[in-house]
């Protein structure tokens, strides 16, 4: 192939590079290693995480049972090593796939469209508020305390060198945003009201009573869903301008936090604001139906700085998971994981009630509910819960400095009652003595 | 040409899955509740009807339908994937093993740190890894994909400068630059100023001279640029910039090009972003997801996002939240960790050895193809190129064949098209890069196509225009598409 080139070597094809620039050392990378010592690292690893331990931690990443259709599906190298679907004709997969996603996503949010996804819920909620600063040309952001801490910290990220700030509102005694205060806060000069739902707290918001606070000031309320598994069972923001949520419950493995895919749904009349990829239908030469990626004028890679976005990417294999995963559950499936998920939480609830801690927030809630431990029994909790291979609640403190000695419980399908029982047990406030077990069977 | 590459064979039709749904068809089976079920009054009016016309189909009729679906793909899986800028290598199995092994996969991103030290350890040492390669000091693993590496470089740069105490309001972009670049500053902030190309397809030292003032906050670079070319003036652009008070910003989404060879820390650079899905195979997944760590020196080390990883003097490793002068955070969590599972096996794979000989290879092969399309197509800038190289459509504009028309006409050879009309300094321009992972038979195979395609144009230019010939679809009609959109599936 060199001859062929015409160069004698392989630093010819290098010679160009100037001098300085070159590496002349081997990089300080080990040998390469063999697909079983690959195996030997990433297993070790592993097992460093508690692997088939029982988990309650959600807050933005719920564990959820994935049915075996999905990995066999993605693991198609159709699926998997195929790129944006620029070529249409040798996409219509992954084209027909991110259309059905999309529908999906409309049915369960109630919102007109949506788009192909986004990199999460947290950059899905930022770019959801910038989209709405473009159509209002206002600039006030107000956000619910009760949404999710660090999606919160992205969106003061993404806008903080625009001079922006989001103001803040405080949550009420029932865990719920103050709407008192919220719409206090609303004025001529406010683009978007930010509300999730459920909540951080795993409490339930009116969003009915958040549109029409935000939209008496001429403001977008955008809706943000941490938890997709929620709108089984749960009334979807029909009222929202917008939608933010985060698709990662939808059969996307928890993983240490990602990938994931977010999505942004909304009205009809805000399409041309929409950041991110769209599939749309369109007619072959011969009429035949196919899909192709639509409203392009929209992306950077045709209107670079005047875009809606600079995201090129979406999580389209991430995606894909959801739609499969939404089609095996289906209409019925979504309703009683949801329904099964309320009974856990609330099976939870009156467990840790009984065993005398203090459960938080009275409202209505889906999955998750903040515990009262007290300060420093979370940690101190840590031996037992690992005795008894469970991974406990997440201490509230770093985000909520008022609820220190406060966990977020959350309770999915997939934890069985035997796991809640022993969880309580190890929370509860038992003599130093007595075994935390026979504490619970006492009730 | 005789096509013997591709032919057909039977491909299924497949409805939408709404069209194969009927009531009462399931496909999942829960456990029984093992707690009293729900008490639902509680909820009233929070509560929601059905779902209406969610799909209701059986497991099997998923199976079908998304792997006939998959059938209408074109992968790196399939065959040749020359699509430039977006380096289609392998993805190897492994990778895909190893990011599934339970702990890994199921673990969750707030468990307690001494839950979690097989991950932090797989983002430590593969931080580290990629600060060997890159020659930088610092680096976030957050940032999901190459875009939002960019926002994260230019943040951090635009704080970097509020400290110095100075504003500045521009980034200058040449025009060869990806789209992402300016939709980067923009949503930053800053104006976009854009750089011209030189003859050489290169920055122009001259226009660089004459913009660059003391109200540019940086230079967005891509290095080797998207035509394929290293800046070989790289020395004096990065001194031109830094005398000036700005910051180098390297576009590393070209990465492949160096690796082991050359690195951008040695050249001036002061911010990085690395594409894991291009340079370290990851998968493309149809379109992400992506990983685009950030690599910068030690200047604006205290900028990162938060949380950075940390390791203690006993070896345990943090997450370290504490950071004060930290841009914030720019997504929930880590970042794409599945991604940087893979990364890493890639990697170790390879090793020291492995990751240059790929980029060797990377570039052989690209001027392999430069040679064996020579004279067929024009090509613009007649120099060697690195990892990709760029011809146009000029010579078959004469016989009214564009870019696109060759590309679709590619796809009845059996290959996936190279990039289309990008970049944007080149008419028609074809954007073709090989990668590593393509053989000479298989180049071979390619470059014959596009000769043969070469000569249709000139007798039979209808067959390349109303090409493809062999897909389900053709031409498929994106004006109509846009013009009334129909995003969505609707009874």
């Amino acid at each position: 192939m060199l001859e062929a080139i015409g160069a004698a070597s392989i630093d010819d094809l290098f010679r160009h590079i100037p001098e300085y620039c070159r590496l002349t050392r081997p990089l300080n990378i080990p040998r390469g290693q063999s697909e079983p010592e690959i195996l030997d690292f990433f297993q070790g690893a592993a097992a460093e995480c508690a692997p088939g331990w029982a988990s309650f931690l959600g807050a933005g990443a719920y564990r959820h049972f994935r049915p075996s259709p999905i990995d066999a599906l993605i693991s198609r190298g159709e699926w998997f090593t195929a790129y944006t679907p620029y070529q249409a004709e040798i996409s219509q997969g992954t084209l027909q796939a991110i259309f059905e996603f999309q529908t999906m996503i409309c049915q369960l949010t109630g919102m007109d469209v949506a788009n192909a996804s986004m990199y999460d819920g947290s950059t899905a909620m930022a770019e959801a508020v910038l989209m709405a600063l473009r159509i209002s040309g206002r600039e006030g952001i107000v956000v619910a305390r009760s949404a999710h801490p660090q999606y919160r910290e992205v969106l003061n990220t993404y806008v903080t060198q625009r001079g922006l700030a989001a103001r803040e509102i405080g949550y009420l005694p029932d865990g719920t945003v103050d709407l008192a205060a919220l719409e206090a806060a609303l004025g001529p000069d406010t683009a978007a009201v930010v509300v999730q739902s459920p909540n951080f707290f795993g409490a339930i918001e009116n969003w009915e009573a958040a549109a029409a606070a935000a939209h008496r000031h001429g403001a977008l309320l955008i809706a943000v869903i941490a938890e997709p598994i929620s709108l089984g069972i749960l009334a979807p923001p029909a009222a929202a301008d917008i939608v933010a949520l985060e698709a990662q419950g939808l059969g996307i493995p928890v993983g240490f936090g990602g990938p994931y895919a977010g999505v942004i749904a909304t009205q009809e009349k805000y399409l041309r604001a929409l950041p991110g990829r769209l599939a749309g239908e369109a007619r072959d030469h011969e009429g035949r139906r196919g899909y192709v990626l639509t409203l392009a004028t929209r992306e950077q890679h045709i209107r670079r700085e005047k875009a809606t976005s600079n995201i090129c990417t979406n999580q389209a294999l991430c995606a894909l998971m959801a739609a499969i995963f939404m089609s095996l559950y289906g209409k019925d499936g979504l309703r009683e994981l949801a329904e099964q998920n309320l009974a856990k939480t609330a099976f939870a609830a009156q467990a840790f009630a009984a065993a005398g801690l203090q459960v938080l927030f009275p409202s209505p809630r889906f999955n998750e509910l903040v515990v009262q431990l007290g300060p420093g029994r979370a940690e101190a909790a840590l031996p037992a819960l690992s005795r008894e291979r469970i991974v406990g609640g997440f201490p509230l403190r770093r985000y909520y400095p008022e609820l220190d000695g406060a966990v977020l419980v959350c309770v999915t399908e997939t934890v069985p009652r035997a796991a809640i029982e022993r969880l309580v047990a190890a929370y509860a406030p038992a003599p130093a003595t007595a075994d935390p077990r026979e504490l619970v069977s006492a009730h | 040409m005789a096509i013997t590459r591709a032919s057909r064979h039977l491909v299924q039709n497949e409805p939408l899955i709404f069209e194969r749904s009927a009531a009462g068809k399931r496909g999942y089976q829960l456990p029984p509740l093992d707690v009293p079920a729900a008490d639902l009054t509680g909820l009233g009016r929070l509560r929601r009807d059905q779902i209406a016309d969610f799909p209701e189909v059986s497991e099997l009729e998923v199976i079908r339908h998304f792997t006939r679906l998959s059938t209408w793909n074109y992968g790196v899986d399939t065959g040749l994937y020359p699509l430039g800028s977006c380096t289609m290598k392998y993805n190897p199995r492994v990778n895909e093993q190893v990011a599934r092994l339970e702990g890994l996969a199921q673990g969750h991103p707030l468990q307690p740190e001494e839950l979690s030290q097989g991950a932090l350890r797989i983002m430590h040492l593969l931080s580290r890894y990629l600060l060997e390669i890159t020659g930088m000091d610092a680096i976030t693993l957050q940032p999901a994909a190459g875009a939002h590496g960019e926002m994260t470089g230019i943040l951090m740069i635009h704080a970097l400068l509020s400290a110095r105490g100075e504003a500045r309001h521009k980034v200058l972009i040449p025009d060869s630059a990806h789209g992402t670049n300016p939709a980067t500053a923009a949503i930053a902030g800053y104006q976009v100023q854009n750089l011209r190309s030189n003859a050489r397809g290169t920055v122009d030292l001259a226009d660089l001279d004459r913009v660059m003032t003391d109200d540019v906050a940086a230079l967005m670079l891509t290095n080797p640029n998207t035509l394929g070319l290293f800046e070989e003036d790289i020395h004096r652009i990065a001194d031109l910039i830094h005398e000036r008070g700005g910051l180098l910003y390297m576009d590393g989404a070209n990465m492949n090009a160096l690796v082991g060879r050359a690195r951008p820390g040695d050249f001036g650079v002061d911010v990085m972003h690395l594409n894991l899905h291009k340079t370290f195979s990851t998968p493309h997944g149809g379109g992400g997801p992506g990983a685009g760590p950030v690599a910068v020196k030690s200047e604006l080390e205290p900028f990162l996002p938060i949380p950075v990883i940390t390791a203690g003097a006993d070896g345990r490793l943090r997450a370290d939240y504490d950071r004060p002068r930290t841009i914030g955070r720019m997504r929930s969590f880590y970042g794409n960790f599945g991604m940087f599972v893979r990364a890493l096996a890639y990697i170790m794979a390879n090793g020291c050895d492995g990751l240059k000989q790929t980029t060797e290879d990377a570039v052989l092969n690209a001027n392999y193809i430069r040679r064996g399309l020579e004279g067929a197509y024009a090509l613009p800038y007649d120099r060697p190129c690195m990892h990709e190289c760029v011809f146009s459509d000029q010579k078959q504009q004469a016989h009214g064949v564009s870019t696109g028309d060759i590309a679709k006409r590619l796809i009845d050879y059996g290959f996936h098209p190279y990039t289309v009309s990008f970049p944007l300094v080149v008419r028609g321009a074809m954007m073709i890069e090989p990668t590593e992972s393509a053989g000479r038979d298989e180049l071979d195979e390619f470059i014959a196509a596009l000769r043969a395609i070469a000569a249709e144009a000139e007798t039979e230019p209808e067959r390349v225009k109303s090409a493809p010939h062999t897909t389900r679809l053709s031409r498929l009609d994106e004006v109509s598409a846009a013009r009334q959109p129909i995003l969505r599936w609707r009874r």
